[in-house]
């Protein structure tokens, strides 16, 4: 099943989703399109993986032989997007002056209960479902310092449309991923090339941090991100899971908020 | 003014403290400060500073001040309060405090100038950042499992108002282990102080109330042990402390 949450009629909802997209209430009721505003779909701790996918990881291991990494990664190489990040299906993400803006779709775990020390046997049994991501960067040069100023900008994370329960999606590791700009498909991937595996991911990070009911891991995303600018509509789609739409605008320097 | 968060008979509080650190109820109830469960005083996102003391970056063998800040982030599975505890993990060589004025953002901030940036903040707490140093790797350095790690961030033990802390840029900060003086500095010697700090995050991102930028540590560092009773120090903002245990403590209790 489908679950979503949303804004219909001045109300924050949890509700699912039907067969044609549309939200349905508790009480049966389909919440139609007018009026329906599609939220975040998990409101915890985002936790990010980087070089994550094989061919991206290995078109830079020369590199990573040099310093100043000198080896190549041990362990997940982990970012954090903070709340600030969060977006959602048909949200705007604006490109910052003078910037280069990436999207980066990625499979969203979505985890069900605390986990603390789980181990890879287990770990599926803490996940409540997947979802899709796009998880928005400026380019980087260098993966040696947090990543802070490329990846932490107001609106640089959606997650939507809706999650979709684990036990309906019946190989998490055999995805294909696709993103459009104004239709047009400019990369594609597959969960079957992670470098770390979902329990594996789970295990590694429950070792040291709990993750808690809501939060997400975003698992990576594939090689080949693109440039998109102003006015640009991005597509990221996920097989089995759905599709989320994000539009470009400009941006205007974020106004002086108080 | 003083302002924490406690555990107090299963509820959880936010309080005034008063000038002896003794946290006050609504209405009026002194209570001994050994007898709450202090909580982190703010829960949103921490920004942290590497390298933000020359004589620390000279230290870990770094020859140039950085010219922008090196920030990481952590989140809030990382805060303990004020008397809590903290692990070592078994096996690793060097697990280091890291004693920091921390200053709360009181309201929303984005593209805040220098000038205008005190205004944003509510009050100042201070934190223990520490660090594993075994599990640091070129690789998002710090990166989270040097620094994000479960409980490994003391913060507290409240936050003192903005307007009763005149010059943040000269404060004495002190480490403590077991009672003995280990780390000694002052915030006069920040590369990037806390205005500026301001000013840089919000240029490029929103800064929400509960947020916290934790400055940086001067020179000092030395390695924390199971047992170990380690108090961070700083002058009109108040003392933390925290109990360092074994991984294995840790998490049994944990369980339990």
């Amino acid at each position: 099943m489908r679950h979503a949450k949303v804004e219909y009629q001045g109300r924050v909802r949890t509700v699912t989703v039907g067969p044609d997209d549309l939200p349905i209430g508790d009480d049966g009721e389909i919440l139609d399109a007018t009026g329906l505003r599609w939220l975040p779909a998990s409101g915890g701790t985002l936790f990010g993986v980087a070089l994550n996918y094989r061919g991206l990881l290995e078109a830079r291991l020369p590199e990573f032989h040099q310093p100043p990494y000198q080896k190549p990664p041990e362990k997940p190489v982990l970012f954090i997007k903070t709340p600030n990040t969060r977006n959602a299906h048909q949200g705007t993400v604006a490109r910052p002056q003078g910037e280069r803006l990436q999207p980066g779709p990625a499979l969203g775990v979505v985890i069900g209960r605390r986990a603390s020390r789980v181990s890879e046997q287990d770990a599926l049994d803490y996940v409540r479902g997947y979802t899709v991501v796009n998880e928005f960067s400026l380019p980087e040069d260098s993966y040696y310092r947090p990543a802070i100023k490329a990846k932490c900008r107001d609106g640089f994370c959606a997650l939507g449309p809706w999650w979709v329960d684990r036990d309906d999606i019946a190989n998490p590791h055999d995805l294909t991923l696709t993103l459009t700009v104004n239709g047009v498909e400019k990369q594609r991937g597959s969960t079957a090339d992670l470098i770390w595996p979902i329990p594996r991911l789970i295990a590694e990070l429950s070792e040291f941090m709990t993750l808690n009911a809501g939060d997400v891991l975003i698992t990576g995303t594939p090689p080949g991100r693109v440039d998109v600018s102003e006015g640009d509509q991005v597509d990221t789609t996920i097989e089995s899971i759905g599709t989320l739409r994000n539009l470009i605008v400009t941006d205007h320097g974020g106004e002086a908020k108080q | 003014m003083k302002s924490a968060r406690i555990q107090y008979h299963g509820d959880t509080l936010a309080v005034a403290v008063n000038d002896d650190g003794h946290p006050l109820l609504a209405d009026g109830t002194i209570l001994d400060p050994e007898q709450v469960t202090w909580l982190p005083p703010a829960t949103g996102t921490m920004f942290a500073l590497g390298l933000n003391y020359a004589d620390h970056a000279a230290e870990l063998s770094f020859k140039a001040a950085p010219k922008e800040p090196l920030v990481f982030v952590k989140a809030a599975n990382a805060y303990t309060g004020h008397n809590g505890r903290s692990w070592r993990p078994d096996n690793v060589e060097y697990m280091h405090y890291e004693c920091e004025l921390v200053a709360v953002i009181g309201k929303t901030a984005r593209n805040v100038p220098r000038a205008d940036a005190l205004d944003f903040v509510a009050g100042y707490t201070l934190c223990n950042d520490y660090a594993i140093r075994d599990y640091l790797e070129n690789y998002y350095r710090p990166n989270l499992r040097v620094k994000n790690r479960d409980s490994t961030t003391p913060v507290g033990p409240w936050i003192v108002d903005r307007d009763d802390v005149p010059d943040p840029n000269d404060l004495r900060l002190r480490t403590y282990i077991n009672g003995e003086l280990r780390q000694e500095g002052t915030t006069a010697d920040m590369i990037f102080d806390v205005a500026f700090l301001i000013e840089y995050l919000s240029g490029f991102m929103t800064l929400s109330p509960g947020d916290m930028i934790a400055t940086g540590t001067p020179k000092g560092m030395a390695d924390v042990q199971p047992g170990d009773v380690v108090d961070v120090e700083i002058e009109g903002i108040g003392r933390l402390r925290n109990h360092m245990v074994s991984e294995s403590d840790f998490f049994r209790k944990n369980q339990e």
